[in-house]
Protein backbone atom coordinates (compact mmCIF):
# COMPACT_ATOMS: atom_id res chain seq x y z
CA UNK A 1 0.00 0.00 0.00
CA UNK A 2 2.29 2.89 -1.05
CA UNK A 3 3.47 4.73 -4.15
CA UNK A 4 6.27 3.75 -5.96
CA UNK A 5 7.88 5.56 -8.68
CA UNK A 6 10.69 3.57 -10.86
CA UNK A 7 12.94 5.01 -13.59
CA UNK A 8 10.52 8.09 -14.24
CA UNK A 9 11.42 10.46 -16.90
CA UNK A 10 9.11 12.82 -18.14
CA UNK A 11 10.22 15.61 -21.16
CA UNK A 12 8.12 18.26 -21.92
CA UNK A 13 7.64 18.79 -25.90
CA UNK A 14 9.39 15.24 -26.27
CA UNK A 15 10.16 15.39 -30.03
CA UNK A 16 10.45 18.77 -31.10
CA UNK A 17 13.36 21.22 -30.90
CA UNK A 18 12.09 22.75 -27.68
CA UNK A 19 11.92 19.17 -25.32
CA UNK A 20 13.07 19.92 -22.14
CA UNK A 21 13.88 17.12 -19.48
CA UNK A 22 11.51 18.55 -16.45
CA UNK A 23 12.12 14.76 -14.56
CA UNK A 24 15.01 12.43 -14.61
CA UNK A 25 15.55 9.36 -13.30
CA UNK A 26 13.54 9.25 -10.49
CA UNK A 27 13.08 6.10 -8.24
CA UNK A 28 10.76 7.16 -4.96
CA UNK A 29 8.71 4.59 -2.43
CA UNK A 30 6.48 6.87 -0.29
CA UNK A 31 4.97 4.81 2.24
CA UNK A 32 1.10 5.29 3.97
CA UNK A 33 0.96 7.85 6.61
CA UNK A 34 4.02 9.66 6.13
CA UNK A 35 4.18 13.39 5.73
CA UNK A 36 6.91 14.20 2.79
CA UNK A 37 8.09 17.94 1.84
CA UNK A 38 8.89 17.86 -1.07
CA UNK A 39 11.41 21.25 -1.56
CA UNK A 40 13.27 22.64 -4.49
CA UNK A 41 13.63 25.70 -6.36
CA UNK A 42 11.25 27.28 -9.34
CA UNK A 43 11.65 24.84 -12.06
CA UNK A 44 13.37 22.21 -10.16
CA UNK A 45 10.87 19.71 -11.22
CA UNK A 46 8.83 19.31 -7.86
CA UNK A 47 5.59 20.25 -9.45
CA UNK A 48 5.46 17.99 -12.19
CA UNK A 49 6.49 15.24 -10.36
CA UNK A 50 3.54 15.38 -8.14
CA UNK A 51 0.85 15.48 -11.27
CA UNK A 52 2.47 12.67 -11.67
CA UNK A 53 0.80 11.01 -8.83
CA UNK A 54 -2.59 11.32 -9.74
CA UNK A 55 -2.17 10.66 -13.22
CA UNK A 56 -2.45 14.52 -14.39
CA UNK A 57 0.59 13.94 -16.31
CA UNK A 58 1.74 10.42 -18.20
CA UNK A 59 5.34 9.81 -17.89
CA UNK A 60 7.49 9.69 -20.71
CA UNK A 61 9.41 6.66 -19.35
CA UNK A 62 9.51 4.68 -16.53
CA UNK A 63 6.65 3.38 -13.97
CA UNK A 64 4.60 4.12 -11.36
CA UNK A 65 2.84 2.13 -8.97
CA UNK A 66 0.06 3.01 -6.59
CA UNK A 67 -0.84 0.39 -4.31
CA UNK A 68 0.84 -2.24 -6.03
CA UNK A 69 -0.68 -1.89 -9.33
CA UNK A 70 0.96 0.00 -12.03
CA UNK A 71 -1.40 3.73 -12.91
CA UNK A 72 -0.44 3.81 -16.62
CA UNK A 73 -1.74 0.32 -17.45
CA UNK A 74 -4.45 -0.20 -19.89
CA UNK A 75 -7.71 -0.50 -18.13
CA UNK A 76 -6.40 0.91 -14.72
CA UNK A 77 -9.35 2.78 -12.94
CA UNK A 78 -7.39 6.64 -13.46
CA UNK A 79 -10.86 7.65 -11.81
CA UNK A 80 -10.39 5.54 -8.69
CA UNK A 81 -6.96 6.69 -8.45
CA UNK A 82 -7.76 10.68 -8.65
CA UNK A 83 -10.31 10.43 -5.54
CA UNK A 84 -7.89 8.12 -4.24
CA UNK A 85 -4.80 10.93 -4.61
CA UNK A 86 -6.09 14.64 -3.71
CA UNK A 87 -4.41 17.44 -5.35
CA UNK A 88 -4.54 20.51 -4.14
CA UNK A 89 -2.95 23.25 -6.61
CA UNK A 90 -1.22 26.43 -5.66
CA UNK A 91 -3.49 29.28 -4.78
CA UNK A 92 -6.78 26.62 -4.51
CA UNK A 93 -9.31 29.53 -3.51
CA UNK A 94 -8.86 30.36 -7.37
CA UNK A 95 -10.70 27.77 -7.96
CA UNK A 96 -13.62 28.10 -5.74
CA UNK A 97 -17.02 29.15 -7.27
CA UNK A 98 -19.60 28.10 -5.92
CA UNK A 99 -22.55 30.54 -4.18
CA UNK A 100 -22.09 29.63 -0.63
CA UNK A 101 -18.73 27.65 1.05
CA UNK A 102 -21.13 24.51 1.86
CA UNK A 103 -22.36 23.92 -1.65
CA UNK A 104 -18.45 24.46 -2.80
CA UNK A 105 -16.90 21.25 -0.72
CA UNK A 106 -19.90 19.68 -1.86
CA UNK A 107 -19.35 19.70 -5.29
CA UNK A 108 -16.48 17.30 -4.73
CA UNK A 109 -18.33 14.07 -3.46
CA UNK A 110 -21.53 15.17 -5.72
CA UNK A 111 -19.38 14.73 -8.45
CA UNK A 112 -18.59 11.01 -7.42
CA UNK A 113 -22.43 9.96 -7.71
CA UNK A 114 -22.68 9.84 -3.87
CA UNK A 115 -26.23 9.94 -2.13
CA UNK A 116 -26.58 13.38 -0.93
CA UNK A 117 -26.93 12.75 2.81
CA UNK A 118 -23.09 11.20 2.40
CA UNK A 119 -22.29 14.08 -0.09
CA UNK A 120 -23.44 16.55 2.93
CA UNK A 121 -21.80 13.74 5.52
CA UNK A 122 -18.30 13.99 3.87
CA UNK A 123 -18.36 18.19 3.21
CA UNK A 124 -19.02 18.74 7.01
CA UNK A 125 -16.44 16.30 8.11
CA UNK A 126 -13.89 17.94 5.67
CA UNK A 127 -14.59 21.87 6.87
CA UNK A 128 -14.28 20.79 10.27
CA UNK A 129 -11.30 18.84 9.38
CA UNK A 130 -9.71 22.66 8.23
CA UNK A 131 -11.39 24.69 11.65
CA UNK A 132 -14.42 26.03 9.34
CA UNK A 133 -16.83 26.26 11.77
CA UNK A 134 -21.02 25.75 11.05
CA UNK A 135 -21.06 29.64 11.14
CA UNK A 136 -19.52 30.11 7.70
CA UNK A 137 -21.77 27.13 5.56
CA UNK A 138 -23.57 29.58 4.01
CA UNK A 139 -21.33 32.60 3.45
CA UNK A 140 -20.02 33.36 0.14
CA UNK A 141 -16.60 32.01 -0.05
CA UNK A 142 -15.52 35.12 -1.92
CA UNK A 143 -16.43 37.27 1.20
CA UNK A 144 -13.42 35.14 3.45
CA UNK A 145 -9.68 35.89 4.48
CA UNK A 146 -7.10 34.58 2.25
CA UNK A 147 -6.06 31.99 4.83
CA UNK A 148 -10.63 30.80 5.29
CA UNK A 149 -10.52 30.63 1.61
CA UNK A 150 -7.48 28.82 0.99
CA UNK A 151 -8.77 26.28 3.84
CA UNK A 152 -12.01 25.62 2.09
CA UNK A 153 -10.00 24.74 -1.11
CA UNK A 154 -8.75 22.08 0.65
CA UNK A 155 -11.59 20.83 2.15
CA UNK A 156 -12.93 20.51 -1.48
CA UNK A 157 -10.41 18.46 -1.86
CA UNK A 158 -10.70 16.22 1.19
CA UNK A 159 -13.89 15.76 1.25
CA UNK A 160 -13.29 13.21 -1.63
CA UNK A 161 -11.85 11.36 1.11
CA UNK A 162 -8.15 10.67 -0.34
CA UNK A 163 -5.62 8.20 1.39
CA UNK A 164 -3.06 10.59 0.06
CA UNK A 165 -3.30 14.70 -0.44
CA UNK A 166 -0.64 15.95 -2.11
CA UNK A 167 -0.20 20.15 -1.18
CA UNK A 168 1.12 22.55 -4.04
CA UNK A 169 2.69 25.26 -1.92
CA UNK A 170 -0.16 25.40 0.28
CA UNK A 171 1.08 28.75 2.49
CA UNK A 172 1.80 31.12 -0.62
CA UNK A 173 0.53 34.63 0.04
CA UNK A 174 -0.74 33.99 4.10
CA UNK A 175 0.46 35.90 6.90
CA UNK A 176 2.32 33.75 9.34
CA UNK A 177 -0.36 33.02 11.39
CA UNK A 178 -2.02 31.87 8.76
CA UNK A 179 1.00 30.04 7.39
CA UNK A 180 1.20 28.42 11.04
CA UNK A 181 -2.33 27.33 10.94
CA UNK A 182 -2.45 25.41 8.00
CA UNK A 183 0.47 23.74 8.68
CA UNK A 184 -0.93 22.56 11.94
CA UNK A 185 -4.04 21.20 10.73
CA UNK A 186 -2.33 19.09 7.64
CA UNK A 187 -0.01 17.60 10.34
CA UNK A 188 -3.31 16.96 12.42
CA UNK A 189 -5.00 15.50 9.67
CA UNK A 190 -2.07 12.99 9.17
CA UNK A 191 -1.85 12.14 12.53
CA UNK A 192 -5.20 11.44 13.25
CA UNK A 193 -6.50 9.61 10.22
CA UNK A 194 -3.21 8.48 8.87
CA UNK A 195 -3.48 9.61 5.50
CA UNK A 196 -0.26 10.03 3.62
CA UNK A 197 0.75 13.80 2.70
CA UNK A 198 3.10 15.52 0.47
CA UNK A 199 3.85 19.14 1.00
CA UNK A 200 5.31 20.76 -2.45
CA UNK A 201 7.61 24.16 -0.67
CA UNK A 202 10.18 26.36 -1.56
CA UNK A 203 10.30 26.95 2.38
CA UNK A 204 12.34 24.68 4.42
CA UNK A 205 11.22 26.77 7.27
CA UNK A 206 7.63 25.68 6.97
CA UNK A 207 8.58 21.98 6.78
CA UNK A 208 11.10 21.58 9.07
CA UNK A 209 8.97 21.16 11.82
CA UNK A 210 6.12 18.83 10.69
CA UNK A 211 7.75 16.50 8.10
CA UNK A 212 9.04 13.13 8.91
CA UNK A 213 10.94 13.34 5.54
CA UNK A 214 12.34 16.04 2.93
CA UNK A 215 13.07 15.37 -0.76
CA UNK A 216 15.08 17.92 -2.63
CA UNK A 217 14.75 18.03 -6.52
CA UNK A 218 16.92 19.91 -8.63
CA UNK A 219 17.02 19.99 -12.00
CA UNK A 220 14.71 17.03 -12.30
CA UNK A 221 16.38 14.88 -10.29
CA UNK A 222 16.14 13.71 -6.33
CA UNK A 223 18.94 15.46 -4.97
CA UNK A 224 18.62 14.93 -0.91
CA UNK A 225 15.82 12.58 0.21
CA UNK A 226 16.19 12.23 4.23
CA UNK A 227 15.22 12.77 7.72
CA UNK A 228 14.98 17.16 7.77
CA UNK A 229 18.18 17.17 9.67
CA UNK A 230 20.03 14.84 7.94
CA UNK A 231 19.17 17.24 4.70
CA UNK A 232 20.03 20.36 6.39
CA UNK A 233 23.52 19.36 7.10
CA UNK A 234 24.13 19.94 3.30
CA UNK A 235 23.01 23.48 3.67
CA UNK A 236 25.98 24.94 2.05
CA UNK A 237 24.79 22.36 -1.09
CA UNK A 238 21.36 23.87 -0.70
CA UNK A 239 22.26 27.51 -0.61
CA UNK A 240 24.08 26.34 -4.30
CA UNK A 241 20.85 25.23 -5.96
CA UNK A 242 18.63 28.29 -4.95
CA UNK A 243 17.60 26.49 -1.36
CA UNK A 244 18.05 27.85 2.26
CA UNK A 245 18.39 25.48 5.53
CA UNK A 246 16.35 27.07 7.97
CA UNK A 247 17.85 30.45 9.67
CA UNK A 248 18.39 28.49 12.56
CA UNK A 249 20.69 25.76 10.98
CA UNK A 250 23.23 28.86 10.17
CA UNK A 251 22.93 30.12 13.58
CA UNK A 252 24.07 27.05 15.05
CA UNK A 253 26.89 26.56 12.74
CA UNK A 254 28.11 30.23 13.24
CA UNK A 255 27.86 29.79 17.31
CA UNK A 256 30.11 26.35 16.30
CA UNK A 257 32.61 28.64 14.54
CA UNK A 258 32.96 30.58 17.68
CA UNK A 259 33.97 27.42 19.46
CA UNK A 260 30.26 26.86 21.77
CA UNK A 261 30.14 23.12 21.41
CA UNK A 262 26.35 23.40 20.16
CA UNK A 263 24.93 20.48 18.05
CA UNK A 264 24.41 21.90 14.58
CA UNK A 265 21.77 19.18 13.87
CA UNK A 266 18.52 20.53 15.58
CA UNK A 267 15.69 21.97 13.46
CA UNK A 268 13.28 23.86 15.75
CA UNK A 269 13.20 26.96 17.21
CA UNK A 270 12.43 25.17 20.33
CA UNK A 271 15.36 22.49 19.96
CA UNK A 272 17.97 25.15 19.17
CA UNK A 273 17.06 27.66 22.39
CA UNK A 274 17.42 24.18 24.65
CA UNK A 275 20.85 23.31 22.77
CA UNK A 276 22.28 26.70 23.85
CA UNK A 277 21.40 26.49 27.13
CA UNK A 278 22.33 23.11 27.47
CA UNK A 279 25.21 24.68 26.33
CA UNK A 280 25.77 27.52 28.48
CA UNK A 281 24.93 25.60 31.45
CA UNK A 282 27.52 23.28 30.53
CA UNK A 283 30.19 26.34 30.73
CA UNK A 284 29.18 27.45 34.27
CA UNK B 1 9.79 66.95 2.70
CA UNK B 2 7.24 64.42 2.51
CA UNK B 3 6.80 62.50 -0.22
CA UNK B 4 3.51 60.39 0.91
CA UNK B 5 1.39 62.07 3.66
CA UNK B 6 -1.47 60.60 4.46
CA UNK B 7 -4.34 62.85 6.89
CA UNK B 8 -7.03 60.88 8.73
CA UNK B 9 -7.62 58.20 5.74
CA UNK B 10 -10.62 56.15 5.78
CA UNK B 11 -11.07 53.92 3.22
CA UNK B 12 -14.84 52.37 3.03
CA UNK B 13 -15.61 49.15 0.68
CA UNK B 14 -19.41 49.57 -0.09
CA UNK B 15 -21.14 45.75 -0.33
CA UNK B 16 -24.20 46.06 -2.08
CA UNK B 17 -27.06 43.40 -3.82
CA UNK B 18 -28.56 42.78 -6.82
CA UNK B 19 -30.84 45.82 -6.56
CA UNK B 20 -27.75 48.40 -5.70
CA UNK B 21 -29.07 48.30 -2.02
CA UNK B 22 -26.19 48.89 0.25
CA UNK B 23 -25.76 45.77 2.27
CA UNK B 24 -22.78 46.24 4.02
CA UNK B 25 -19.91 48.94 4.55
CA UNK B 26 -16.50 47.77 5.23
CA UNK B 27 -13.68 50.01 6.78
CA UNK B 28 -10.40 48.72 4.47
CA UNK B 29 -8.32 51.93 6.29
CA UNK B 30 -9.56 53.53 9.31
CA UNK B 31 -8.29 56.84 10.06
CA UNK B 32 -4.47 56.40 9.33
CA UNK B 33 -2.17 59.23 9.40
CA UNK B 34 1.14 59.05 8.30
CA UNK B 35 3.94 60.72 6.74
CA UNK B 36 7.23 58.98 4.47
CA UNK B 37 9.90 61.17 4.11
CA UNK B 38 11.78 61.25 0.49
CA UNK B 39 14.73 58.33 0.85
CA UNK B 40 13.11 56.40 3.46
CA UNK B 41 12.94 52.58 3.26
CA UNK B 42 9.49 51.63 5.12
CA UNK B 43 7.82 48.58 5.53
CA UNK B 44 3.98 47.73 5.92
CA UNK B 45 3.06 44.59 7.74
CA UNK B 46 -0.05 43.20 8.79
CA UNK B 47 -1.99 40.20 8.61
CA UNK B 48 -4.19 38.84 5.36
CA UNK B 49 -6.85 41.38 5.80
CA UNK B 50 -5.68 44.26 7.93
CA UNK B 51 -5.72 46.75 5.40
CA UNK B 52 -2.27 47.50 4.13
CA UNK B 53 -2.75 46.72 0.20
CA UNK B 54 -5.49 48.89 0.22
CA UNK B 55 -3.91 51.69 2.16
CA UNK B 56 -0.72 50.99 -0.40
CA UNK B 57 -3.22 51.93 -3.60
CA UNK B 58 -4.08 55.36 -2.14
CA UNK B 59 0.10 55.83 -1.93
CA UNK B 60 -0.37 56.37 -6.53
CA UNK B 61 -3.84 57.28 -6.96
CA UNK B 62 -5.39 54.11 -7.38
CA UNK B 63 -8.08 54.65 -4.74
CA UNK B 64 -9.18 57.74 -3.24
CA UNK B 65 -10.10 58.03 0.45
CA UNK B 66 -13.74 57.92 1.63
CA UNK B 67 -12.32 60.36 3.87
CA UNK B 68 -9.40 62.12 4.98
CA UNK B 69 -6.56 63.31 2.40
CA UNK B 70 -3.28 61.54 0.65
CA UNK B 71 -0.28 64.06 -0.84
CA UNK B 72 1.79 62.08 -2.76
CA UNK B 73 4.82 64.42 -3.25
CA UNK B 74 2.49 67.28 -2.33
CA UNK B 75 -0.25 67.05 -4.73
CA UNK B 76 -3.73 65.90 -3.37
CA UNK B 77 -4.34 62.08 -4.99
CA UNK B 78 -7.87 63.50 -5.25
CA UNK B 79 -6.46 66.16 -8.18
CA UNK B 80 -7.60 64.93 -11.19
CA UNK B 81 -5.15 67.09 -12.92
CA UNK B 82 -2.54 65.56 -11.07
CA UNK B 83 -3.13 61.94 -11.50
CA UNK B 84 -0.39 61.30 -14.26
CA UNK B 85 2.42 62.70 -12.00
CA UNK B 86 1.39 60.70 -9.16
CA UNK B 87 1.58 57.57 -11.01
CA UNK B 88 4.82 58.70 -12.53
CA UNK B 89 6.36 60.04 -9.40
CA UNK B 90 5.00 56.94 -7.25
CA UNK B 91 5.32 53.69 -8.57
CA UNK B 92 3.74 50.19 -8.12
CA UNK B 93 5.02 46.49 -8.12
CA UNK B 94 2.58 43.75 -7.49
CA UNK B 95 2.77 40.55 -6.26
CA UNK B 96 2.54 38.42 -9.56
CA UNK B 97 5.10 39.36 -12.26
CA UNK B 98 2.91 37.57 -14.99
CA UNK B 99 0.22 40.21 -14.67
CA UNK B 100 2.43 42.64 -15.02
CA UNK B 101 4.31 41.82 -17.98
CA UNK B 102 3.19 42.89 -21.14
CA UNK B 103 6.15 42.46 -23.39
CA UNK B 104 7.51 40.25 -26.12
CA UNK B 105 10.69 41.00 -25.12
CA UNK B 106 12.26 42.44 -22.06
CA UNK B 107 13.86 45.32 -22.93
CA UNK B 108 10.92 46.04 -25.00
CA UNK B 109 8.63 45.82 -21.59
CA UNK B 110 10.34 48.05 -19.49
CA UNK B 111 10.70 50.80 -22.27
CA UNK B 112 6.64 50.65 -21.87
CA UNK B 113 6.30 53.27 -19.08
CA UNK B 114 8.22 55.88 -20.65
CA UNK B 115 7.02 55.41 -24.07
CA UNK B 116 3.62 56.18 -23.02
CA UNK B 117 4.76 59.26 -21.04
CA UNK B 118 6.34 60.75 -24.36
CA UNK B 119 9.77 60.15 -23.60
CA UNK B 120 11.72 60.66 -26.97
CA UNK B 121 13.12 57.64 -27.94
CA UNK B 122 16.73 57.84 -27.80
CA UNK B 123 16.46 58.43 -24.09
CA UNK B 124 13.93 55.58 -23.64
CA UNK B 125 16.76 53.37 -24.32
CA UNK B 126 19.00 55.38 -22.68
CA UNK B 127 16.58 54.70 -19.20
CA UNK B 128 16.03 50.71 -20.76
CA UNK B 129 19.35 50.47 -20.40
CA UNK B 130 20.22 52.17 -17.15
CA UNK B 131 16.87 50.23 -15.25
CA UNK B 132 18.19 46.92 -16.06
CA UNK B 133 21.55 47.71 -15.59
CA UNK B 134 20.76 48.72 -11.96
CA UNK B 135 18.78 45.37 -11.68
CA UNK B 136 20.91 43.25 -12.49
CA UNK B 137 19.17 42.23 -15.57
CA UNK B 138 21.12 43.64 -18.12
CA UNK B 139 22.65 40.45 -19.96
CA UNK B 140 18.48 39.26 -20.63
CA UNK B 141 17.59 42.19 -22.50
CA UNK B 142 17.08 40.43 -25.44
CA UNK B 143 14.93 37.40 -23.52
CA UNK B 144 11.36 36.65 -23.90
CA UNK B 145 10.42 37.32 -20.49
CA UNK B 146 8.58 33.95 -19.97
CA UNK B 147 11.83 31.61 -20.06
CA UNK B 148 12.78 33.88 -17.03
CA UNK B 149 12.33 32.99 -13.44
CA UNK B 150 10.02 34.47 -11.12
CA UNK B 151 12.61 36.74 -9.38
CA UNK B 152 13.88 37.31 -12.65
CA UNK B 153 10.51 38.64 -14.38
CA UNK B 154 9.43 40.44 -11.02
CA UNK B 155 13.29 42.57 -11.82
CA UNK B 156 11.93 43.11 -14.89
CA UNK B 157 8.58 44.35 -13.45
CA UNK B 158 10.74 46.99 -11.54
CA UNK B 159 12.88 47.93 -14.11
CA UNK B 160 9.97 48.84 -15.79
CA UNK B 161 9.11 51.09 -13.12
CA UNK B 162 12.26 52.46 -12.62
CA UNK B 163 12.40 53.49 -15.71
CA UNK B 164 9.76 56.01 -15.57
CA UNK B 165 12.18 57.78 -13.16
CA UNK B 166 9.73 57.77 -9.49
CA UNK B 167 10.83 59.66 -6.46
CA UNK B 168 8.85 56.31 -4.91
CA UNK B 169 8.46 52.79 -5.63
CA UNK B 170 5.46 50.63 -3.30
CA UNK B 171 5.78 47.38 -3.64
CA UNK B 172 3.12 44.79 -2.40
CA UNK B 173 4.42 41.65 -1.48
CA UNK B 174 6.37 41.32 -4.52
CA UNK B 175 8.29 38.04 -3.02
CA UNK B 176 5.49 36.39 -2.19
CA UNK B 177 5.88 34.17 -5.47
CA UNK B 178 9.55 33.93 -5.33
CA UNK B 179 11.40 30.89 -4.21
CA UNK B 180 14.35 32.02 -1.62
CA UNK B 181 17.07 32.82 -4.11
CA UNK B 182 14.36 35.04 -6.17
CA UNK B 183 13.24 36.64 -3.10
CA UNK B 184 17.08 37.28 -2.08
CA UNK B 185 18.02 38.22 -5.19
CA UNK B 186 14.53 41.10 -5.33
CA UNK B 187 15.06 42.58 -1.71
CA UNK B 188 18.82 42.70 -2.65
CA UNK B 189 17.66 45.07 -5.49
CA UNK B 190 15.17 47.10 -3.67
CA UNK B 191 17.69 47.80 -0.79
CA UNK B 192 20.11 48.99 -3.54
CA UNK B 193 17.81 51.54 -5.08
CA UNK B 194 17.12 53.08 -1.87
CA UNK B 195 20.96 53.37 -0.73
CA UNK B 196 22.28 54.25 -4.38
CA UNK B 197 19.38 56.01 -6.71
CA UNK B 198 18.16 57.19 -2.80
CA UNK B 199 14.21 56.10 -4.22
CA UNK B 200 11.66 56.08 -1.09
CA UNK B 201 10.57 52.50 -1.04
CA UNK B 202 7.19 51.58 0.71
CA UNK B 203 7.70 47.95 0.92
CA UNK B 204 4.55 45.41 2.09
CA UNK B 205 5.31 42.00 2.91
CA UNK B 206 4.54 38.52 4.61
CA UNK B 207 8.57 37.94 5.48
CA UNK B 208 9.71 39.23 8.35
CA UNK B 209 13.23 38.83 7.77
CA UNK B 210 12.99 41.58 4.56
CA UNK B 211 11.99 44.18 6.89
CA UNK B 212 15.06 44.06 9.06
CA UNK B 213 16.99 46.80 7.12
CA UNK B 214 14.25 49.06 7.06
CA UNK B 215 13.98 52.61 8.53
CA UNK B 216 10.88 52.47 10.03
CA UNK B 217 8.22 49.50 9.74
CA UNK B 218 4.14 50.00 10.29
CA UNK B 219 2.54 47.33 11.31
CA UNK B 220 -1.69 47.45 10.11
CA UNK B 221 -4.56 45.66 12.03
CA UNK B 222 -8.47 46.36 11.10
CA UNK B 223 -7.29 49.23 8.67
CA UNK B 224 -5.43 50.95 11.08
CA UNK B 225 -1.81 51.47 12.38
CA UNK B 226 -1.36 49.32 15.50
CA UNK B 227 2.29 49.47 15.86
CA UNK B 228 5.42 51.53 14.17
CA UNK B 229 8.92 52.02 15.22
CA UNK B 230 12.30 50.88 13.69
CA UNK B 231 12.45 46.93 13.30
CA UNK B 232 14.18 46.59 16.54
CA UNK B 233 11.72 48.54 18.49
CA UNK B 234 8.74 45.98 16.44
CA UNK B 235 10.27 43.15 17.08
CA UNK B 236 10.99 43.43 20.82
CA UNK B 237 7.81 43.03 21.09
CA UNK B 238 7.46 39.28 19.90
CA UNK B 239 3.82 38.30 22.15
CA UNK B 240 2.06 42.01 20.71
CA UNK B 241 3.41 40.78 17.11
CA UNK B 242 1.81 37.07 17.70
CA UNK B 243 -1.33 38.52 18.59
CA UNK B 244 -1.98 40.41 15.28
CA UNK B 245 -1.19 36.98 13.40
CA UNK B 246 2.68 37.87 12.46
CA UNK B 247 6.01 36.44 13.91
CA UNK B 248 9.12 37.59 14.11
CA UNK B 249 12.46 36.58 12.22
CA UNK B 250 13.82 33.35 13.69
CA UNK B 251 16.64 34.96 15.09
CA UNK B 252 14.52 36.83 16.83
CA UNK B 253 12.95 34.00 17.75
CA UNK B 254 14.88 32.14 19.27
CA UNK B 255 16.81 35.22 21.48
CA UNK B 256 13.28 35.81 23.14
CA UNK B 257 13.02 31.88 23.68
CA UNK B 258 16.75 31.92 25.30
CA UNK B 259 15.74 35.20 27.41
CA UNK B 260 12.19 33.07 28.60
CA UNK B 261 15.16 30.41 29.79
CA UNK B 262 17.33 32.77 31.57
CA UNK B 263 19.76 33.60 29.43
CA UNK B 264 20.88 37.73 29.64
CA UNK B 265 20.35 38.98 26.08
CA UNK B 266 19.28 42.74 25.15
CA UNK B 267 16.01 43.11 23.01
CA UNK B 268 15.50 42.74 19.50
CA UNK B 269 18.18 40.51 18.37
CA UNK B 270 17.91 40.67 14.16
CA UNK B 271 20.44 39.50 12.81
CA UNK B 272 22.82 35.75 13.47
CA UNK B 273 25.73 38.07 13.54
CA UNK B 274 24.02 39.91 16.98
CA UNK B 275 22.77 36.89 18.52
CA UNK B 276 26.44 34.80 18.14
CA UNK B 277 28.15 38.29 19.16
CA UNK B 278 25.87 38.56 22.38
CA UNK B 279 26.32 34.70 23.14
CA UNK B 280 29.71 34.88 22.75
CA UNK B 281 30.04 37.53 25.87
CA UNK B 282 27.89 35.00 27.68
CA UNK B 283 30.44 31.99 26.83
Amino acid sequence: MSLILEHVNYIYGAETPLAIKALDDICLEIPDGQFVGIIGHTGSGKSTLVQHLNGLIKATEGRIYYNGQDIDEKGYDRKALRSNVGLVFQYPEHQLFEIDVFSDVCFGPKNLGLPKEEVERRAKEALAQVGITEEYYTQSPFELSGGQKRRVAIAGVLAMQPKVLILDEPTAGLDPKGRDEILHQIKKLQTETGMTILLVSHSMEDVAEYVDRIIVMNQGRVMFDAVPREVFRHYKELEEVGLAAPQVTYIMHALQEKGMQVDVDVTTIAEAAEEIVRCLETLH
Amino acid sequence: MEIVKAKDVVYEYIRRDEEGNIEGILKAVDGVSLDIRQGQFIAILGHNGSGKSTLAKHMNAILYPTEGTVWVDGKDTKDEEELWNIRQTAGMVFQNPDNQIIGQVVEEDVGFGPENMGVPTKEIWERVEESLKVLGMYKYRKHSPNKLSGGQKQRVSIAGVLAMHPKCIILDEPTAMLDPNGRKDVIRAVRALNDVEKITIILITHYMEETIYADKVFVMDDGKIAMQGTPREIFSQVDALKSLRLDVPQVTLLAYELKKRGVDLPDGILTIEELVKELSKCH
